[in-house]
């Protein structure tokens, strides 16, 4: 059965088209990601799918609902951790999680008991009492996804769970993530980050400009747009397209960045070693896994984080 | 009832800008203007330019509070229950219209508002959520440049704030003679005296709930009890006493003296001129040695 | 996993009917964060007992009496409801500006709200019923405090508590719609700009018939004006068809606010 269902969806603020006709299907217990630059649409999108935006144009059903006619039907099922995480900052930890269960017409005592568990799963309990504003970025993020699980929603919309966290809070953020996928929460992200995206979802759709260019699986999505492997070639140069013509026809493609050169090749040790043997001296030279970075450069001609 | 004063938390995203454009501009001259003792940076001077840029750019708001909201009080209680009061038997000031009585305490009370205004959420916001302050001091300027600079644009206010007040009342015959004129830095005074501690406190609290604390418990009491609507013998002792320890009194003192002009009953020895301009000093001069150190305390750690 | 689609009527609900449930939780919330700042809700107390003081006693003693319809009443007598009903717009109008201007902007808590179950209507019945709650304990407070100084001749003055809480509906309802108009924290001056000349002048520190007759008219047009007259009507046991009239007056006034409020919300915030 599937969760989310959008056909032809649009979403146009004035002039200007923010989601530009998209087909979208999630099923329970999938983990679904948005991937794609900041403006792409996907923040748009989450809003129309948490029925706080009403819809411009297409069609879309949520748990089969339509969100135009059903808002609180739905928002009832679903968590949500927005971009900014807009915790009551006027309320204690604890007390964030027992207002917003009180928001969803829970009673007292069955937010009460819910609301040890999802602590510890936030791994707050020793703040239960504090303040808001004395939490570490990553403390507040973990605040607001236990706050969106107080309804035990059946699907969970995440918008940038990640941005502006340190590596290490990322990594923590992950794992809990990880933890209710495997419970059976169906996770609909938006990212722009190509790791996070393998990390996490099943399934995704790169956006760009308000349309999707690619969908399918991490993996397939990689073996589909880019090579197996990259080499990263760094040169002395002002200007890297200077030293295109030196690595012609060891890869099946090159990328000339600001900085470096890509060459998309199938093994990338022994492409180093071709450099190498034509006398070529990059002053750095990296052999690295294909990514969701080199697809989305691909598809897009554009790096995702500029 | 002024309780939302012009600046909440005021300036929008965009002054956090300004704060680096006008320190910038400051540094870059001082680079080159280095004075002999070796004092570098734009000093309290690049502070007030800072001030001076946001007023530039929310003045139109203040203009209420500022301006109309004083004569509106002038219009209520001088004129409209001053036509209540001066048809009685009974007056304020024998021989004084109750407008002109009215008056020449709010020039004072008036002061008071704005200074409190001026040094409440600007300085904690400018701490706290603006983080003025801390991109302030990573460049040469000092915790004292800080203060000095917010409080001298504080004084320009009051100046503007007293002054016109003082000509409108002038012009409406509520205030007389050229000593009226005479009011105008005395008001000011009156203001600092204000603004020094409470710049202070703004610096030492940690929630803003401190305000509704200081608005409701402080200035509230102070601009109905310090002698500006009614003489402040008609009090109980005890209300009196709390009455005479407020520098708003002491200033109403002043200005209502200067106001009326040497004719009045309420006209001042030359020593009581002199020392309630003393008591009025003493609260402004120790307001600003608490008001630096308890900037320092929280900005310098 | 799924929990109920709806927000269940909350089984403890008592002063709120079924349709107040969602709203309710918002009151919940409010009254939580109050806990935190409990020092400011006290203080809110004071504000009007010091105005009350000083113009009944300090102003008082300078008037005498007022004359009211050929009566001569004390001055604090005549000037005491008129301190409980424009405190109740100002407790209304501060409510439902400044704080809920900070809820909108800066703190993003309607932004969240609306995420979960409750809608726009929601928003606007819970911050004004809070509002009224919270000013239902100040006037209340207040008359006890005017009674006990000897300034409340008549038992109808019971009746005044409603009375300001039917004040502060409509300021908190229109006041909140106004805040969803605001741009930033300076804004809050305009509120001032209304707020202000309609504590001087509608008939609070002296009768209506002070002013030249033409504006009379002005002054009773103003809704602060019939919130006075209806408070000062009940307090001084002076009952008369008149006040069924203020009452009107602020009935429709508080209905056009909450339409108002709850129409801005949806636009601003469901976009």
């Amino acid at each position: 059965m599937s969760l989310i269902r959008a056909t032809g969806l649009r979403k146009t603020f004035g002039d200007f088209v923010a989601v530009d006709g998209i087909d979208v299907e999630v099923a329970a217990g999938e983990s679904f990601g948005f991937l794609g630059p900041n403006g792409a649409g996907k923040t748009s999108t989450m809003r129309m799918i948490g029925a706080t935006s009403p819809v411009s144009g297409g069609e879309l059903t949520v748990f089969g609902m339509d969100p135009a006619s059903h808002a609180s039907q739905i928002k009832a099922r679903l968590g949500v951790v927005p971009q900014t995480d807009a915790l009551d900052e006027e309320l204690r930890v604890r007390e964030n999680l027992l207002v917003y269960g009180r928001y969803f017409g829970l009673t007292r005592e069955q937010v009460r008991a819910r609301t040890g568990p999802l602590l510890e799963f936030a791994q707050l309990t020793e703040k239960s009492d504090a303040v808001v504003e004395s939490l570490s970025g990553g403390m507040k993020r973990r605040l607001t996804i236990a706050r969106a699980l107080i309804n035990e929603p059946s699907l969970l919309l995440l918008d940038e769970p990640t941005t502006g966290l340190d590596p290490q809070a990322r990594h923590v953020l992950w794992d809990r993530l990880f933890r209710l996928k495997r419970d059976g929460v169906t996770l609909v992200l938006t990212t722009h980050y190509m790791d996070e995206a393998e990390q996490l979802c099943d399934r995704l759709v790169v956006m760009d400009h308000g349309r999707i260019v690619a969908e399918g699986s991490p993996r397939s999505l990689i073996a589909q747009h880019a090579s197996r492997e990259v080499l990263e070639l760094r040169f002395d140069v002002a200007d890297h397209a200077e030293r295109v013509e030196e690595v012609a026809g060891i890869a099946e493609r090159v990328e000339v960045l600001a900085d470096r050169l890509l060459l998309y090749v199938h093994d990338g040790d022994g492409a180093l070693e071709t450099v190498a043997a034509r006398g070529v001296h990059p002053l750095s030279a990296l052999v690295r896994r294909a990514s969701l970075e080199d697809v989305f450069l691909r598809l897009t001609g554009r790096s995702l984080i500029e | 009832m002024s309780r939302a004063h012009e600046q909440g938390p005021t300036a929008p995203p965009g002054s956090a800008g300004e704060v680096a454009s006008v320190g910038g501009s400051a540094v870059d001259d001082a680079g080159r203007a280095e004075t002999p003792t070796g004092r570098v940076g734009g000093g309290w001077r690049a502070v007030l330019g800072y001030w001076l840029a946001v007023y530039k750019r929310i003045w139109r708001s203040t203009v209420i509070s500022s301006f109309l909201a004083p004569l509106l009080y002038l219009a209520g209680m001088g004129y409209g229950l001053g036509a209540l009061i001066d048809s009685g038997d009974r007056t304020a000031v024998p021989g004084v219209p109750y407008v002109a009585f009215v008056a020449t305490g709010l020039v004072a009370a008036q002061a008071m508002m704005t200074a409190s205004a001026e040094t409440t959420y600007n300085v904690f916001g400018a701490i706290k959520w603006l983080r003025t302050y801390d991109a302030m001091l990573v460049t040469p300027l000092r915790v004292v440049d800080l203060v000095r600079g917010h409080l001298v644009y504080v004084l320009m206010r009051l100046t503007l704030v007293a002054g016109v007040f003082v000509l409108v009342s002038l012009v409406l015959r509520a205030m007389d003679g050229p000593l009226a004129l005479a009011a105008v830095p005395v008001a000011v005074l009156g203001g600092l005296s204000f603004a020094t501690p409470i710049y202070a406190f703004s610096a030492t609290i940690q929630r803003e709930e401190g305000f509704n604390v200081l608005q409701r418990f402080v200035i509230m009491p102070l601009f109905l009890f310090s002698g500006t609507f009614f003489p402040l013998a008609q009090l109980p002792m005890g209300l009196q006493v709390i009455g005479w320890i407020s520098p708003l009194t002491h200033t109403v003192a002043l200005t209502r003296a200067l106001g009326l002009g040497p004719d009045s009953p309420l006209w001042l020895e030359p020593w009581r001129f002199a020392a309630h301009v003393a008591y009025l000093a003493l609260w402004a001069g120790a307001g600003y040695l608490l008001a630096v150190r308890a900037l320092r305390r929280r900005m310098v750690l | 996993m799924a929990t109920g689609t709806t927000a269940a009527p909350a089984r403890h609900a008592l002063p709120f009917p079924v349709a107040m449930a969602r709203p309710a939780a918002l009151v919940e919330r409010n009254l939580r964060a109050a806990r935190h700042y409990w020092l400011t809700f006290v203080s809110g107390f004071f504000e009007p007992v010091f105005y009350l003081f000083a113009m009944g006693v300090g102003i008082g003693a300078l008037v005498g009496s007022v004359d009211v319809d050929g009566r001569e009443i004390p001055y604090a007598v005549f000037v005491a409801p008129a301190m409980m009903a424009t405190s109740a717009m100002n407790g209304a109008v501060y409510d439902s500006t400044g704080n809920v201007f900070y809820k909108l902007k800066h703190s993003k808590l309607y932004r969240s709200v609306l995420s979960t179950p409750l809608r726009p209507w929601d928003i606007a019945a819970g911050e004004i019923s809070w509002a009224l709650l919270r000013g239902l304990i100040y006037s209340a407070a207040f008359l006890l405090v005017a009674a006990v100084a000897g300034f409340v001749p008549s038992w109808w003055a019971l009746l005044a508590i409603p009375a300001c809480t039917l004040i502060g509906l409509g300021f908190a309802a229109v006041g909140m719609a106004a805040t969803t108009y605001m741009r930033s924290w300076n804004d809050m001056d305009y509120v001032q700009l209304a707020i202000l000349p309609m504590f001087l002048f509608s008939a609070t520190f002296y009768p209506l018939a002070t002013y030249p007759p033409a504006l009379q008219w002005v002054v009773q047009a103003t809704p602060l004006y019939h919130g006075v007259d209806l408070v000062r009507g009940l307090m001084m046991g002076d009952l008369h068809v008149g006040l069924l009239v203020h009452v009107g007056y602020l009935a429709v006034f508080s209905a056009l606010g909450l339409w108002a409020t709850t129409r801005r919300i949806g636009t601003l915030l469901l976009t």
